[in-house]
Formats: structure tokens, C-alpha cells, sequence
């Protein structure tokens, strides 16, 4: 903490810019600051600065701040498993990346894992959580069309489509909410007029809840939607999606950027608003998506809450903004090269121990967010830790979705099956698309069932994961809690904690086995595991 | 500051004024004060998941044939004359004075998830909100921080989750009930989270002494707001794992008469906790019992349900009855709809009933509302209603009023919604309120 002091100090003495002289080299070398705490963080930065780094570094100036120390490569890992592909490293990837020692070892990691299956799978599930994915009230698309509507997603993102592509797709299709996936964009709105899809349009790709734009501009966004048309088939639950022509008819409407467009008969107007939506023109189009992947990733958006960045862009996040949407647009919409870009720099690197310290007296860019591991991932940790399934059955007939038993959760297509756990942990109900559905707060009931209850207790002690280290017990304690430490916290522990857990086994008056299963328990009750950090 | 006088007529206005106020006043108090004497504090929703018959339990046709009652085609009278209920109830025929049977519910919806929505929430599904359920509602108003300090959550369910229903709606997570899980019939009611069978007291305390040192995270970020929210929680948590609260979902504590009475069975001991519950002061319990949708072996299946129903729900009326507390503690009973009163006898049915959302059955008693009624009437079959049609909203709105919550004030919500706690829709056109049999 002294270290900042003397930065604050110095500060008043070399105000305005002899001060930016002064700092800006203090912030470009390797020095720490903060007293370094073990065993989160490293002395020594190893990551090059890059370009958002740049831009933090004058904002975080500006407030006389200082970012915090490098992670370790043990909580690196870790983070960066969770945050890019929603799953915990295994044992034997964090040894292979704990042997490396060679300096660019984080960033062949970041692109190993962009590319990795469960990237497409995790990120599968957070736009079926924006474009509301469920086949029951109040969305209603039905089992068939989220299937179809699922992959199509999956396909995507899968094969890094570009941005804006995926978007005009969707807001642009005709057709079959079986055969033309992306029609179905257009019924999983809790109401089919064209105001209420115009809410979904604007608050999906443009970050900004309609109604709080002018009365004019509502009613002018909507007449692009005016003509979309649903028709039921033969087929059950099957609906076209199309344009229906008014042939006598001109449109006149006004952009929200206060363009005017005039639409002939034989116009889709829906591909007007697209083209324009996904134009430099458009102020919100790329900064509601550079906003949103740094909030997944930092856990905060650089504007807060990132659906509702209407008329909050400010001097203080303008640069970042634009940095961050210059490389989206000069990398043609390659959403892969916004990830990377965050993840490779320090400002996500850094450390996530505020030690005694508020985070309201720091701004959002000067620590890695902590915030509780989504109730999908973290469902799929338990799992993977006891090593059985969850299992997910279908209540919602015609036709009934049948998941393997083999599936993780987080490949869970359809937001109307769920199950107690989800529901406890807080993962969205896919009625709005509002990111703010998502619950990230602890909660007694959470606490309860981690804690007591039987589901968890049964994970914990038929483990065949941890039955290694249960077994092991009785030849070597040390071995035993190494290996659940990295199987459960991904790390070695500390001396401290192995002399914690050797007391245990002493006092608990429990047989080894079980006091290495509460180990177990009270590891995975951590704060640490629980926690993005 | 200049005094400024006041002109003699506007004095002699104010005071009119105010004196008309005054008796106003006394007058609202009044009323007030007598609906508190008998004013709600609890309710048990029994929920029959899945539809029950109306033909087979609280609406008996038996002159309307084989087709329509099959082997369940006998009634009894009750012990209030002029009411007859299904054979099949002999011992809630006992207790009759205690409930009032509605013959006329309906809604005409025929599919689980909208109308299980349409029943406990009062809305028909539509566009928009999803609105919460009444037991959501009740833990806005009588829940924490508005006068239940209780341990226990306020808003229990036993023993499973209703899955495709979310109680909270728009009210948010805060306002989802408390799902036990584990069954009351066994030996020990493992209430999730809550009671292990495996761990014992002592086990418990050296585990969070353990859980505490080994925090090592948490340790070195004291500050962390997030991180003290989570300590809260977990502090509440062993509140409960802990403390004496959990006792109330300790059968053991009961006499085995007692527990005889209200069935050895899942659904007589699940009564029995909520009676447990009621009387802690927990303000809305719910019961979900499943298994009344029943397509095929429909009378195999009634044999045995109705004897645990009836023998359950007819031990926690009296139960409650004679412990005083059913002038305080709404009951209301029934399904999501009921089953068709023609029997489907060709396969694959085999003798089954279908759903049916145009005439059924609820049960409602005490916390205000009488017993010995009948509301409403269904044609000879039990196909239509004939006489006084009651709607979802109907009934959920009679049951807000005895708990004193007004159906027609705000509801306080964190979306910056201004609505309505259960207004009656634009287009309705039904009776209102069931008071014809709600106490003054």
C-alpha cells in the first residue's frame, strides 16, 4: 500500500503533465506496487503490454491508480479455462502448463483454447441466453425450432462466423422456423408486434432499451418491422416467418440516427434496418459488442449494465470503446480477435486480491472482477469432480427432447428444461434476454445445499475422480492433498494449508478416507472454487 | 414571514372537512380492526399436480352412469346436510363444517404448464410479464422484513418443485420457495441443505471450523463485498444446520397417534409438517403432490390416492381445528383442472380421464372463509358449469383479502413496473370475489 501512497504523492507534485511524463514510465516497467500475495499472484510480469493496456494505463493515470499484480500461472489457468470455455482444467493440462517455461506460454494457451469445442458449446449458451432460447411460456418456440435454432447458433459460432453476418442473418431470414433457424429470432419475443420486436432488435445488437429512446424513435424502429409476418403450417408448432409486401404501400421511416429511408412495395424493410444496424454509422452496433464480451470476460461492463448503454458514452470510456471497435471492424467482425485481444492483456491478467481494500474506491480497470462461476459451469465442475452425470429429462412433450446422459450442462439447448441445482445457482429464465436474468449473488439457499446437502455429500464421497486421492491416504497424506487441491482448486497448496489439513487428519477423529473427503468438502465450499477470480 | 389569516368560510370548510375525515377514518379503522381479528397469518396450498377427477372426489354424479363414474359411483352425505361428496372421501365427509367445496372452477384451459400458471397466479398467460405465483406474493407481503422473522424461509414447498413453473415471476429470485426435498416418511426427513442423515452436530461444527481456515482466498480479500455477502449467507446457512428452527421437521417430536392419524404415507406426514409449520408462523407452504394425471389406470390409481388424500387432508383439518388454528390458516385444494367426466375406456386409455379446464372442483377452508358450502353448480355430469362460474383470479383475490393484502394495490417491484398486485383483466366478466362464503 505504500507503494500507491507515494504515486498519489507524487501526484500533487508534479500535477497535469509533467505528472503523465513522470507516471507513464513508472507504469510501463515491471514494477509492483502492491505487496505480492501468494499464491495468487506473480512479482514479475511476463505478458507484453498491448494496445487496451495503453488505453487503461491513461485511464487508470487519470484516477491515480495503479493495476494490480500479475496472477499466478495457477490461477491464469484456471480463470481463463472458465472464462473462454466454461470448464475446469484437468489435472494433466495444468501440469503441462505449469512445465512450460516458455514466455508466451499464456498466450498459445488463450489460442488453444479459442479453438478448443467447448468454446463453441459455452458461448452456444450465452446467446441462447441474449436471443432467448426456450421452448415454453413466455417465449414459446417449441422443442422443434429451439433444436433447430440451438444448432444454428452452435454452427456459428462454431465456425467464428463474422458478426455482422450473424446478425443481418438473423434479423434478415425468411422462412420456416424448422428449416430457416434464424427466423425464429422473430418468435422468441414475449410479443409479436412490431414494437415489442423492435424492443428485442435494439436491446440484443444495439445495447439500448427502446424505451428509453424518444417516443419518435420507437414508433419510427418499429415501422422496419411492421411487415413480419407469422403462418402457421400442417406441421405441429411449425411457423413461417416472412416479409409480408404491403404492394401499394412506401414506407417512410426515420433511422435512429435521424436518416431517412424510404422503402418501396417490393423492399424488405427488415433488411434496411439491418443494413444500417450493422454499419459504421451505427454508434451502438459494434460497441454493444466489444461492451459485452469485455463484461464476460472482466466481469463488468466498461459501460454497466451492458443492455442499457444508451446515451452513457462518455470521454472516460470513449477511447476504449473505440480501440476495441476499430480492431472488431478492421478485423472484419471477428469476434475470436476482440477475445483474444482482451485476454492477452495485462488489464486481464492482473490479479483479482484487493486485499483490505474496497473495490468502489478503485475503478472497474484496476483488478480482475471476482464473481461466482455460472450455475451451468459450475454444475459441470461438481460433476466432473464426482466424476457421474447430471442427466437431464424433457417434461415438455411434442416432441419430447431427449439428452444423452453424457451431456454437460452447459449443452443444455432449451431454457425451459432445467433442474433444482439451476434454479438455486441462478441461471437465467431466457424470459427477456436481459443479462441481468443471470444470478451471480450468493444466496442462503446456495449456501445450504453446498454446504448440507445430500446431492453434494454423495458427489463428494463416490467420487471415482477422488477416490485416488482417498485411496492414497493411508501411504501418503501429502500426496493425497496435493491431488485434491489440483483436482478441486486447480493449484498446490500452500505449506499453510498442508499443515491446516495434516492438523485435520490428526484432530478430526474421523478414518483418513473421511477426513480427506471433508477436505473435499471444504474445498469445494471455498471461496476459491466457487469464484471466478 | 408574513402570518397570513385564515378566511372565517375556509375554517369553517377545513373543519367539516376534517370531522368528515375523522368519522371516515373511524369507520375504515373499524372495519379494519374486525377483518384483523380474523385476518389470515398462513396459507397451505395442496396442490393436486396433475388434475384430479371433480367427478370422483368434491362433485359426485353418480345418476350419471357407468360412463361417467365407473367403479367410483357412489355418494355419501357429509356431516353438513344437503352436501354429499364422492364415496370415495369417507372421513373428509366428517369434516365438511370445516370446507367449502367450489363446484364451479374453471378456465377452459386444457394443457399442465398454462393452466398450473393460470391457477396460481391469477393471469392468464400471455404476452408479456411473467407474474408471480400467490405464494410470492404472500412472501412479498408477509415475508421478511414485513413482520416474519422466522428462520425457516417463508415460502416452503414440500416436497419436490412444480419443475415447469417459476413460483417468482417478475418478482426475481429472492422470491422462489424453499423446496425440502427428502420425504417426511422416512425416518428422517432430510430436508436438503438442511438436516443430514450423515453428518452429525458435532462433525458439522468441526467442518466449518475447517472450512474457515481453509479459506484462503477469502482470507486475504477481507474487504470484498461480495465476498462478505457470502459469509452472511453461510451464516445464515448454519443458523438453520444448527439451530433449533430445523427442529420443526422433526417428526419424532410428534406422538405416534398424531402422526397415525394423518396417514404413514408421504402425503399424511407432508400435512403434518406443514401443520408443524403453520405453527411457527411460516406464511405459505405448499404441497406438491403429484401423480393425479392420470390418462390410464385412472381407478387403480384413485384407490389408492384417495384413501391417503382423504385420511391426510381430513387429519389436517381436524388437526388444526382443535388446536385453534384454522381460524388463522387458509387451506386450498385442487389441481391445475379437472379430468374429463366421460371415462375414455378404448385404448390406449384403457379406462382413463383425460384434462379438463371447463368445470372442476376446489376446496377451501379456514383463515376467514366458511365452512359447509357449496359454491357454485355443474351440470348433471360434471361436464359444464351451470351456475356461478369462479375463475383462478376469483378465488386467488378472496384469499389476498383474508390475508388482508389488497388485490387492487401497487406491487412493489424492483423493474419499475406499476402494476397491480392481482387486478381483475380488462375483458373480465365473471362474479368476483367468493363472498358468499368469506367471514366479514
Amino acid at each position: 500500500m505504500k507503494g500507491n501512497n507515494c504515486c498519489i504523492g507524487l501526484k500533487v507534485y508534479f500535477s497535469g503533465f509533467l505528472a503523465m511524463i513522470f507516471l507513464f514510465p513508472c507504469f510501463l516497467s515491471a514494477q509492483i506496487i502492491h505487496p505480492v500475495v501468494k499464491p495468487y499472484e506473480d512479482e514479475v510480469w511476463s505478458t507484453p503490454l498491448n494496445l487496451i493496456d495503453l488505453q487503461i494505463a491513461e485511464i487508470l493515470k487519470k484516477n491515480g491508480l495503479k493495476m494490480r499484480n500479475p496472477c499466478s500461472d495457477s490461477v491464469f489457468i484456471r480463470r481463463v479455462y472458465l472464462d473462454v470455455i466454461g470448464t475446469l482444467p484437468k489435472p494433466e493440462e495444468i501440469d503441462d502448463f505449469m512445465k512450460d517455461t516458455k514466455p508466451d506460454k499464456r498466450a498459445r494457451l488463450i489460442d488453444n483454447l479459442l479453438e478448443r469445442e467447448e468454446f463453441a458449446l459455452y458461448w452456444t449458451m450465452k446467446w441462447c441466453d441474449i436471443l432467448r432460447v426456450k421452448s415454453e411460456y413466455p417465449v414459446n418456440l417449441w422443442p422443434n425450432a429451439v433444436q433447430a435454432y440451438y444448432q444454428w447458433i452452435y454452427e456459428n459460432i462454431r465456425k467464428n462466423q463474422p458478426y455482422d453476418i450473424f446478425v443481418r442473418e438473423l434479423l434478415t431470414s425468411s422462412g420456416s422456423n424448422f428449416r430457416v433457424p434464424a427466423v425464429n429470432f422473430y418468435r422468441a419475443v414475449q410479443s409479436k408486434d412490431s414494437l415489442s420486436i423492435a424492443k428485442a432488435v435494439a436491446l440484443t445488437f444495439m445495447g439500448v432499451r427502446l424505451e428509453k429512446m424518444p417516443e419518435n424513435q420507437q414508433k419510427n424502429i418499429s415501422l422496419f418491422f411492421s411487415l413480419v409476418t407469422y403462418k402457421g403450417t400442417k406441421e405441429w408448432k411449425e411457423e413461417i416467418v416472412y416479409s409480408n409486401p404491403d404492394t401499394t404501400k412506401t414506407i417512410r421511416a426515420v433511422l435512429p440516427d435521424g436518416r431517412f429511408r424510404e422503402i418501396l412495395p417490393e423492399q424488405d424493410p427488415r433488411c434496411v434496418f439491418a443494413d444500417w444496424l450493422i454499419s459504421p454509422y451505427n454508434e451502438y452496433f459494434s460497441k454493444n459488442i466489444v461492451n459485452r464480451i469485455w463484461a464476460w470476460l472482466m466481469g463488468q461492463g466498461i459501460i454497466s449494465p451492458v443492455d442499457d448503454i444508451y446515451q452513457k458514452i462518455t470521454d472516460n470510456n470513449k477511447n476504449i470503446l473505440g480501440t476495441l471497435e476499430n480492431e472488431l471492424i478492421k478485423s472484419n467482425y471477428d469476434l475470436k480477435h476482440i477475445y483474444r485481444l482482451i485476454l492477452n492483456s495485462r488489464t486481464y491478467q492482473q490479479s483479482s486480491i484487493l486485499g483490505e481494500d474496497k473495490p468502489d474506491i478503485f475503478t472497474q480497470f484496476a483488478f480482475y472482477k471476482v464473481r461466482q462461476i455460472d450455475a451451468e459451469v459450475l454444475l459441470d465442475a461438481l460433476c466432473w469432480i464426482s466424476g457421474r452425470y447430471e442427466g437431464y429429462v424433457s417434461q415438455i412433450p411434442e416432441p419430447y427432447t431427449f439428452i444423452p446422459n453424457t451431456n454437460r450442462t452447459i449443452t443444455l439447448a432449451d431454457g425451459s428444461i432445467t433442474s433444482p441445482f439451476l434454479m438455486i445457482f441462478g441461471r437465467p429464465s431466457r424470459d427477456t434476454g436481459l443479462e441481468s436474468e443471470r444470478n451471480t449473488s450468493p444466496t442462503d439457499k446456495q449456501r445450504l445445499y453446498l454446504l448440507n446437502s445430500s446431492d453434494i455429500q454423495k458427489k463428494i464421497k463416490s467420487s471415482p475422480v477422488l477416490k485416488k486421492a482417498y485411496q492414497q491416504v493411508w501411504k501418503n497424506k501429502k500426496e493425497s492433498i496435493n491431488l485434491i487441491y489440483k483436482i478441486i482448486l486447480s493449484r498446490f497448496p500452500t505449506t499453510e494449508e498442508s499443515s491446516i489439513c495434516e492438523e485435520f487428519f490428526t484432530n478430526s477423529g474421523l478414518p483418513a478416507d473421511q477426513s480427506a473427503m471433508t477436505i473435499a468438502w471444504a474445498l469445494i465450499n471455498s471461496k476459491e472454487f466457487l469464484y471466478r477470480h | 414571514m408574513k402570518k397570513q389569516k385564515i378566511k372565517p368560510q375556509i375554517l369553517v370548510f377545513l373543519v367539516i372537512v376534517s370531522v368528515s375525515l375523522m368519522i371516515n377514518n373511524n369507520l375504515i379503522a373499524s372495519d379494519t380492526s374486525a377483518q384483523q381479528k380474523q385476518q389470515a397469518k398462513s396459507v397451505i396450498q395442496i396442490w393436486l399436480w396433475g388434475g384430479p377427477s371433480q367427478n370422483d372426489t368434491f362433485d359426485p354424479k353418480p345418476d350419471a352412469g357407468y360412463d361417467y363414474c365407473g367403479p367410483l359411483s357412489k355418494s355419501i352425505p357429509t356431516n353438513v346436510p344437503g352436501i354429499e361428496i364422492n364415496d370415495s372421501l369417507q372421513m373428509l365427509a366428517k369434516q365438511a363444517d370445516k370446507f367449502s367445496i367450489i363446484r364451479s372452477m374453471t378456465h377452459g384451459i386444457g394443457a399442465h404448464e398454462t393452466a398450473a400458471y393460470y391457477m396460481q397466479t391469477g393471469h392468464k398467460p400471455g404476452v408479456g410479464l411473467v407474474y408471480p405465483s400467490l405464494g410470492a406474493i404472500v412472501c412479498l407481503f408477509r415475508g421478511y422484513g414485513k413482520g416474519y422473522t422466522g428462520k425457516i424461509p417463508p415460502y416452503i414447498v414440500l416436497t419436490t418443485s412444480q419443475g415447469r413453473f417459476s413460483e417468482e415471476g417478475f418478482l426475481g429470485p429472492g422470491y422462489k420457495p424453499f423446496v425440502t426435498g427428502g420425504d417426511p416418511n422416512q425416518k428422517v426427513f432430510a430436508v436438503e441443505g438442511i438436516i443430514s442423515r450423515d453428518v452429525s452436530d458435532q462433525m458439522q461444527v468441526k467442518r466449518r471450523e475447517l472450512l474457515k481456515k481453509i479459506d484462503t482466498l477469502g482470507k486475504s480479500m477481507p474487504g470484498c463485498p461480495d465476498f462478505e455477502l457470502f459469509n452472511e449467507c453461510e451464516k445464515e446457512a448454519y443458523d438453520l444446520i444448527l439451530g433449533e428452527p430445523r427442529k420443526v421437521f422433526d417428526l419424532s417430536q410428534e406422538p405416534d397417534t398424531i402422526r397415525d392419524r394423518y396417514g404413514r404415507n408421504w402425503f399424511g406426514q407432508t400435512c403434518l409438517v406443514a401443520r408443524r409449520l403453520v405453527e411457527i408462523g411460516v406464511p405459505y407452504i405448499t404441497i406438491n403432490y403429484p401423480g393425479w394425471d392420470t390418462h390410464k389406470q385412472h381407478f387403480q390409481t384413485m384407490q389408492r390416492k384417495l384413501a391417503e388424500f382423504d385420511q391426510g387432508f381430513s387429519a389436517l383439518l381436524e388437526d388444526l381445528s382443535s388446536r385453534g388454528l384454522l381460524d388463522t390458516t387458509i387451506i386450498w385444494c385442487c389441481g391445475e383442472f379437472g379430468r374429463t367426466p366421460k371415462i375414455e375406456w378404448d385404448p390406449p386409455w384403457n379406462g382413463g380421464r383425460g384434462h379438463w379446464g371447463n368445470c372442476f372442483s376446489s376446496v377451501v377452508a379456514g383463515g376467514g372463509f366458511k365452512g359447509g358450502c357449496v359454491v357454485g353448480k355443474s351440470d348433471s355430469k360434471a361436464e359444464y358449469v351451470v351456475e356461478r362460474p369462479v375463475y383462478p383470479e376469483d378465488l386467488l383475490r378472496s384469499m389476498l383479502i383474508l390475508l388482508g393484502i389488497n388485490p387492487d394495490e401497487q406491487m412493489p417491484n424492483d423493474k419499475g413496473l406499476d402494476i397491480k398486485v392481482m387486478p381483475y383483466p380488462d375483458n373480465y366478466s365473471g362474479n368476483g370475489e367468493l363472498k358468499e362464503i368469506m367471514e366479514k
